[in-house]
C-alpha cells in the first residue's frame, strides 16, 4: 500500500486571455493525514483543487492517485475514484430538504418513494460523526455551520477517501472550527485524508500534518507540521516582509451619529432574523460587530441602509429618525453602505465611471438638468482612480473586467461620492489577498481620522480586532457581548471570549467560566 | 515560443467588426438555409433568391416598399430597444399596435375634429393608446407581480379580438357589404405619402426622431441611465434608490406609445381603414423583438436593422407573389436569421489572432489584472 | 340538465387536452430551468406533420408519432441555442416559435381544407366512462389524466424527480455531484417539445380533425400562462387545465348575448384574472419559479 495516495506532477492551468493560475504545481498528498494547501486568495488553490474534482482539466501535468495516474474528467468520475470536496460557496439547493440534498446523484439511493431510506442514512450517518442535522429541514433554515455538516455528510455517504474543503472555517465561529477540526481528527484516524484548503496561518497549526503552500500559482514549499514557524510560513505565502502592523489612529470618540434602538428586521422568509439590536456609533469611532454568516449580519446593514423595513424599533441619524426611509434618503442624510455582495454595489457590465455614479447620479455635480454631464463625470472617474490607484486606470472600462481588490476600490469609493459621515461595511475584504486587504483597512482608518463613524460587520475576526475601537458580538440576531479597545490594544484573552461569544456564549456564562 | 501563426483567442468584449460581421453572417446562413425550403417546395433556390433581391431592393417602387414596411419596424424596435436595455421583455408590441390603430381609426371616423386637428389627434391619441396597453403591463408587473412576458402575450389576443369585433360589430362599415373593414377614412386623415412612393412620409419622419429620442434618452438622461441600470442589476438598482416600478412604467408607456404610432401610421397611411389584425400589422410587432435584438438593443442600430427587415418583408412579399407561398415564408426568414443570431453570439466573443514579429498579448485585453 | 353538464364536461374535457399536454411539457422544461417560449410554434408543427403523416399514411398512430418528433426536434433546437450555446432564451423561444407558425404555415398550405379519413378513434373506459362528460373520449383525453399523476409522481417521489427539480434550483450543485447539467436539460426540453407536439397531433387528428393554419389558436401560449398559475407543478396544471377549459365552454353560454369575438378575448383575460390572485399567494408562501430558470449554465 502506497503511502502517497495523490501526487500533483507538474500541474499548469490557464485561464484565457492571459492568467496563469496553476504554474508546474507539483507535491505529494500522504494517506491518512490532513494536509493544509496555504496561500493567499489568488494564489490558486481553489483552481488546483477543482481540478482534483475535475471541474477543470489542467492544460499540462498529470495526477497520479494510489500510484496510478488517472484523467478526472468530471466530478462524476472523481466521485468514483472516492474524492469528495466541500466548496467554500456550499453546492446546496436552500429551496430542498437536507435529505433531498444528501442523495442528489447518489445512485445507490432508492429509485422510488427514496425519503424514507435517505432520512435513515443521513441520520445514521450524522450520529457516527456527530455531525447533528435534521434531515427534514430545509436548507435555507439551517445556520452556514449546519450546511457545511451537510456537505461533509454528501462526501461521506459517497464513501470519499479523500475530502477536499476549500476554506472551510471562513463560515463557522470558532467553536464550530473546533467541532470541525475533531470531525477530520476521526475522518484521519478511519485511514482517509483530507486536503485543508486555507489563507489563515493561524488555522495551519491546529489541523495540518503537512502543508504546501501557493504563491502566485506556484509551490513555494511543502513543510511537515512543527518546520516552519509562523513568521516563515507568513513569509512563503506573501512573497516579502509585509508589514501587517496597522497605526490605529488615536481618536477620541465624538458626538453619537448613529443610534440604533431595539431594532426587529425580518429576513427574505419572513423570519426575524435581526431580535433587537440596539448600538450606538459615534463620530470617528470604528464598530465592530462580529458574527458569523447567518446571525442578522446581511439583515442589521440592510436595515440601516434602508433596503429592508424593520419590524420594529429605531434608526436615528445625528438625531433623525431614519427608520424606514428609503435607500435614496438614507444615503441623503449621510449614511453610506458598502455591501458585502458585490453584484448589490457594482454592475459588472458598466463601466468604472457609471458604477461610480450609481447611486448619486441625480447630484448637481454630475448633471444638467435631465441629461448627464459625462464630462464631468469623466472627469471625476479619473480622480478617484488617481486616488484609489484602481489599475488599469480607465474609466470606460467594465467593472467586471477588473480584479476583486480593484472592484472592491471602486465599490468603496461609490459609497463614499457623498462623503457620508457614517459607512456601513459588511465584510469589505472577502476573498482580497493580503495587498488589497491592507489597501481597504487603511483606508478605512484614514476615514475614521477624519471623523467618519464606521460600523464594520465583519466574520473574520482578526478582521475585527485589527480596525475597531469597540465590539459588538452579534449571536442569532441579539448582541450577545460587548468589549471597549483597552488603552495597550486587544488581548488574547479578548479574542478568546469574542470568539466563544461568537458561538453563542453569554457573557454571564463567561463570567462563570472564570 | 510554440505560438502557432494562427490562434484563436477569447475575448472578453465583443469588437463592433465581428459583431456586423455576425449579423451579416447570420442572415447570409438563414438565405442558404431557407434554399432547402425552396428546393423542397419546388423552386429552384438561386431563382427565389433573385425574386427576393428583386421584390427587395431591385427598383425603385420596390426600395419603397422597403422602406415602407422599414417605418412601423422602425417605431417598434426603437421602443423594444429600450425596454430591452431595462429587461423588461415587452412582446405585445403587436397589441399596442393595434390599440393604436383603434383608438386612430376612432379619431378618423367619429371624433368629427375639425381637419387641421384630425391627424395630430390621431398620432397623440394612438401613442397614448398604445401606451395605455403597455402601462397595464407594467401595472401587472408591479402590483400584481405577472411576469410581463405573459401580460404583454395575452393583451396581443385581446387586442387582435377587439379588432374583430369593432369591424365585425358595431364600426362595420356601411358601404362595404360583407367585407370585415370600416368605412374609409375621411381625406382629411390620409397621411401624405412621398412622392410617387407608398411611404408616407410623416411616420417617416417620426420613426427617424424616435430612434434618435430613444438613443438620447438611453444614453445622455438620469432616466436612461436609471434604466440601464435595472436593466443590469435590480438588486444594485434598489440600492441606488431607483424607483424600479417607474422605471418598468415608463419603459412600457414608451415602448407601447411608439409602437401604437406604428399603428395609427399603418391605418392613416397605407389602409385608410380599421381591417383585419393580420391585414395591419404582418407581425411587425415579433418582427419588431428581432429588430431591436439584432441591433443589440441599441437604437441607432435599429435604423439598419429595421431596414434589412423591412427588405426581408418586401422581398418575403415578392416570394409571395411570384411563387403563390404563403405569407408565412417571412416568419421562416425572421426566425432563421435571429435563430443563427443568437446561436453566434458566442462567437462575438473571438477573435483571431496572428502571430506578429513581436510578442504583444496584451493588446486591448484587460483581463487578469492584479492589484 | 343532467345532459347538459356532462355535455360540458365532455367539451371540457375534450377542450383542455392539448392546453394540459403542453403545460405539463413546460413544467418540465422550466423545473430543469429552461423557458422555452416557442410551444405554440412546436405545436403547430406537431399539428401540421401529424396530419400531413396520418393523411399520406390513413394511419393516426404513424401521425402522433411523427408530431411528436418533429415537435421534439424544434425543441433540440432550442436546447441547443439555450443551453450549448448559452443563448438568451426568451429570444430563442421566440424565434423558434416563429419558425414553427412559419413552417408549418408554408408546408400546410396543400392540406388545409383536406379531409382526414384516418382520425384518432374513440374509446370507452371501464368505470371512468360511467362519469358524466367521460363517455366517450379518443385515448388522448385519458392518456393525459393518467400523465399529469404520473408526471407528479416522477418529480416529486423519485430519485430522478429530485435531480430533475435541483438541476433547474442549482445546476451547479448538481455538477458537482457527478450530475451532467446538459443531459438533464436537454432530455427535459426535448420531452416538452414531444409533449407540445402531441397537443398539436391531439388537435389535427382528434378534436377537429383537419389541418388549418392558426388552429393552435394560442393554446401554446397559453400554456406557459398556465405553467406558472400551476406553481410548476403537475397535479395543479391538471387542475388549471380544466379550470380554464371549463370557464372557456361555460363563457360559449352567453354567446347568444355577447359577440363571439369579445367572448374570443376570455381564454386570454382567465389567465392574467388567475395569475393576479395566485401570484400574490405564491409571494406570501413563498414559491417561486425555479431558482436558476432562464439562467444558462457555465462551470465557474
Amino acid at each position: 500500500m502506497e503511502k502517497e495516495i495523490i501526487i500533483f506532477r507538474g500541474i499548469t492551468k490557464r485561464f484565457p486571455p492571459d492568467i496563469l493560475a496553476n504554474d508546474r504545481v507539483s507535491f505529494a498528498v500522504e494517506k491518512g493525514t490532513i494536509h493544509v494547501v496555504l496561500g493567499e486568495n489568488g494564489a490558486g488553490k481553489t483552481t488546483l483543487m477543482n481540478i482534483l474534482y475535475g471541474i477543470h482539466q489542467p492544460d499540462e501535468g498529470s495526477i497520479l492517485l494510489r500510484g496510478r495516474e488517472v484523467r478526472i474528467t468530471s466530478p462524476r468520475v472523481a466521485i468514483e475514484l472516492g474524492i469528495g470536496m466541500v466548496h467554500q460557496h456550499f453546492r446546496l439547493i436552500p429551496n430542498h430538504r437536507v435529505w433531498e440534498n444528501v442523495i442528489l446523484g447518489f445512485p445507490r439511493a432508492p429509485r422510488f418513494f427514496p425519503a424514507a431510506r435517505a432520512r435513515e442514512m443521513v441520520r445514521n450517518l450524522s450520529q457516527e460523526y456527530g455531525l447533528d442535522v435534521d434531515p427534514d429541514a430545509y436548507v435555507w433554515q439551517l445556520s452556514a455551520g449546519e450546511q457545511q455538516r451537510v456537505e461533509i455528510l454528501k462526501t461521506l455517504l459517497r464513501k470519499a477517501e479523500i475530502l477536499i474543503l476549500d476554506e472551510p472555517t471562513s463560515v463557522l465561529t470558532p467553536s464550530d472550527a473546533e467541532k470541525l477540526f475533531s470531525v477530520l481528527q476521526k475522518m484521519k484516524e478511519e485511514g482517509r485524508t483530507c486536503l485543508f484548503i486555507t489563507h489563515k496561518f493561524s488555522e495551519v497549526r491546529e489541523v495540518g500534518d503537512r502543508i504546501t503552500i501557493l504563491r502566485k500559482g506556484r509551490v513555494v514549499e511543502t513543510v511537515a507540521k512543527g518546520e516552519a514557524d509562523f513568521e516563515s510560513l507568513a513569509t512563503m505565502m506573501v512573497g516579502e516582509k509585509v508589514s501587517l502592523f496597522l497605526e490605529k489612529p488615536l481618536v477620541t470618540p465624538g458626538e453619537p451619529l448613529l443610534q440604533v434602538e431595539d431594532l426587529w428586521v425580518l429576513d427574505d422568509r419572513g423570519f426575524p432574523r435581526v431580535q433587537g439590536v440596539s448600538l450606538t456609533l459615534r463620530e470617528g469611532e470604528i464598530v465592530g460587530v462580529a458574527g458569523v454568516v447567518g446571525n442578522g449580519q446581511r439583515e442589521l446593514a440592510e436595515a440601516l441602509a434602508g433596503l429592508r423595513t424593520p419590524l420594529r424599533g429605531r434608526v436615528f441619524l445625528k438625531g433623525n429618525d431614519l427608520t424606514g426611509s428609503s435607500p435614496r434618503n438614507v444615503r441623503e442624510a449621510g449614511l453610506g453602505y458598502v455591501p458585502e455582495d458585490r453584484r448589490m454595489s457594482l454592475i459588472g457590465d458598466l463601466t468604472v465611471e457609471e458604477n461610480l455614479i450609481l447611486r448619486d447620479y441625480q447630484e448637481p455635480l454630475f448633471r444638467r438638468g435631465t441629461f448627464l454631464d459625462w464630462k464631468r463625470v469623466r472627469e471625476y472617474a479619473e480622480n478617484v482612480i488617481t486616488a484609489y490607484r484602481i489599475v488599469p486606470p480607465l474609466p470606460r472600462l467594465p467593472v467586471r473586467l477588473l480584479s476583486g481588490g480593484n472592484r472592491q476600490r471602486v465599490a468603496l469609493a461609490q459609497a463614499l461620492v457623498s462623503r457620508p459621515q457614517v459607512l456601513v461595511v459588511a465584510n469589505p475584504t472577502v476573498g482580497l489577498d493580503i495587498l488589497a486587504t491592507g489597501f481597504i483597512h487603511r483606508l478605512l482608518l484614514s476615514l475614521q481620522e477624519e471623523g467618519v463613524g464606521i460600523l464594520l460587520i465583519s466574520g473574520d475576526l482578526d478582521e475585527i480586532l485589527t480596525l475597531s475601537d469597540r465590539i459588538l458580538v452579534l449571536y442569532r440576531g441579539t448582541i450577545v457581548g460587548e468589549r471597549e479597545r483597552p488603552k495597550s490594544g486587544w488581548t488574547e484573552e479578548d479574542r478568546r471570549e469574542i470568539g466563544m461569544m461568537m458561538g453563542g456564549v453569554t457573557e454571564e456564562h463567561l463570567v462563570v467560566g472564570k | 515560443m510554440r505560438e502557432p501563426i494562427v490562434r484563436i483567442a477569447r475575448r472578453l468584449e465583443p469588437s463592433p467588426e465581428m459583431v456586423f460581421l455576425v449579423s451579416v453572417g447570420s442572415v447570409i446562413f438563414a438565405f442558404l438555409v431557407s434554399g432547402f425550403l425552396f428546393s423542397f417546395l419546388g423552386i429552384f433556390p438561386t431563382e427565389a433568391y433573385r425574386v427576393f433581391l428583386n421584390g427587395a431592393f431591385g427598383s425603385f417602387y420596390a426600395l419603397s416598399e422597403t422602406i415602407k414596411r422599414m417605418i412601423p419596424l422602425a417605431l417598434i424596435g426603437a421602443g423594444l430597444s429600450v425596454s430591452f436595455q431595462a429587461s423588461v421583455w415587452n412582446i405585445g408590441a403587436e397589441g399596442q399596435m393595434l390599440i393604436g390603430a383603434i383608438v386612430g381609426a376612432w379619431v378618423a371616423l367619429f371624433s368629427h375634429l375639425p381637419s387641421p386637428l384630425l391627424l395630430p389627434a390621431m398620432f397623440i391619441l394612438g401613442f397614448l393608446g398604445g401606451a395605455f396597453w403597455g402601462v397595464f403591463a407594467a401595472w401587472c408587473r408591479n402590483k400584481l407581480a405577472i411576469n410581463e412576458i405573459i401580460t404583454t402575450l395575452m393583451l396581443n389576443y385581446v387586442a387582435a379580438n377587439l379588432v374583430l369585433y369593432l369591424i365585425l360589430g358595431p364600426w362595420k362599415g356601411k358601404t362595404v357589404r360583407g367585407f370585415a373593414y370600416t368605412d374609409p377614412f375621411p381625406k382629411e386623415a390620409w397621411l401624405a405619402t412621398l412622392g410617387a412612393t407608398r411611404i408616407p412620409l410623416a411616420t417617416l419622419l417620426l420613426a427617424i426622431i424616435a430612434v434618435f429620442v430613444c438613443y438620447l434618452i438611453l444614453t445622455k438622461t438620469t432616466l436612461g441611465f436609471e434604466l440601464r441600470v435595472v436593466g443590469r442589476g435590480e438588486k444594485a438598482a434598489r440600492l441606488a434608490g431607483i424607483n424600479i416600478g417607474r422605471v418598468v412604467s415608463f419603459v412600457m408607456f414608451l415602448s407601447g406609445g411608439l409602437a401604437g404610432i406604428a399603428g395609427v401610421g399603418e391605418v392613416s397611411g397605407i389602409h385608410h381603414m380599421l381591417r383585419h389584425p393580420a391585414h395591419i400589422s404582418l407581425g411587425y410587432g415579433f418582427t419588431g423583438v428581432i429588430v431591436a435584438w439584432i441591433a443589440r438593443a441599441n437604437p441607432l442600430g435599429v435604423l439598419a436593422s429595421s431596414f434589412l427587415f423591412g427588405a426581408l418583408m418586401s422581398g418575403g412579399d415578392a416570394l409571395k407573389v411570384s411563387f403563390g407561398i404563403p405569407f408565412q415564408v417571412i416568419y421562416i426568414l425572421n426566425g432563421l436569421v435571429l435563430l443563427f443570431l443568437i446561436a453566434s453570439d458566442q462567437l462575438l466573443y473571438y477573435r483571431i489572432i496572428f502571430r506578429h514579429g513581436h510578442q504583444d498579448t496584451r493588446e486591448e485585453d484587460y483581463g487578469g489584472v492584479v492589484d | 340538465m343532467g345532459s347538459l353538464i356532462s355535455g360540458i364536461i365532455g367539451r371540457t374535457l375534450a377542450y383542455s387536452v392539448p392546453l394540459l399536454l403542453a403545460t405539463l411539457g413546460e413544467i418540465y422544461v422550466e423545473r430543469a430551468g429552461v423557458l422555452n417560449l416557442g410551444i405554440e410554434g412546436m405545436m403547430s408543427l406537431g399539428a401540421l406533420v401529424a396530419f400531413a403523416v396520418a393523411f399520406s399514411f390513413s394511419n393516426p398512430w404513424f401521425g402522433v408519432v411523427a408530431g411528436g418528433m418533429a415537435a421534439g426536434g424544434a425543441a433540440l433546437l432550442h436546447a441547443l441555442c439555450s443551453i450549448t450555446l448559452r443563448a438568451n432564451q426568451v429570444v430563442s423561444g421566440l424565434s423558434l416559435g416563429m419558425l414553427g407558425m412559419g413552417i408549418s404555415g408554408v408546408l400546410g398550405r396543400n392540406f388545409e381544407g383536406k379531409v382526414l379519413g384516418a382520425t384518432l378513434p374513440v374509446y370507452r373506459m371501464p368505470f371512468l366512462s360511467s362519469l358524466p362528460g367521460f363517455e366517450k373520449h379518443n385515448v388522448f383525453v385519458y392518456l393525459s389524466l393518467g400523465l399529469a399523476v404520473f408526471l407528479w409522481f416522477v418529480l416529486f417521489r423519485t430519485r430522478w424527480g429530485i435531480v430533475i427539480r435541483s438541476v433547474g434550483e442549482n445546476p451547479a450543485a448538481c455538477d458537482a455531484m457527478g450530475i451532467n447539467v446538459s443531459t438533464v436539460r436537454y432530455t427535459c426540453v426535448v420531452f416538452g417539445g414531444v409533449l407540445a407536439g402531441l397537443a398539436g397531433a391531439y388537435l389535427s387528428l382528434g378534436y377537429r380533425p383537419s389541418w388549418s393554419y392558426g388552429m393552435t389558436g394560442g393554446i401554446g401560449w397559453l400554456s406557459i400562462a398556465l405553467t406558472i398559475f400551476a406553481f410548476w407543478n403537475p397535479l395543479w396544471g391538471l387542475v388549471g387545465a380544466y379550470l380554464f377549459g371549463l370557464l372557456y365552454q361555460l363563457s360559449f353560454r352567453f354567446q347568444a348575448h355577447v359577440s363571439p369575438e369579445l367572448l374570443n378575448t376570455l381564454p386570454y383575460v382567465f389567465p392574467l384574472i388567475a395569475l393576479s390572485f395566485v401570484s400574490r399567494l405564491a409571494a406570501r408562501k413563498r414559491i417561486g419559479p425555479p431558482a436558476s430558470l432562464g439562467v444558462p449554465y457555465k462551470r465557474e
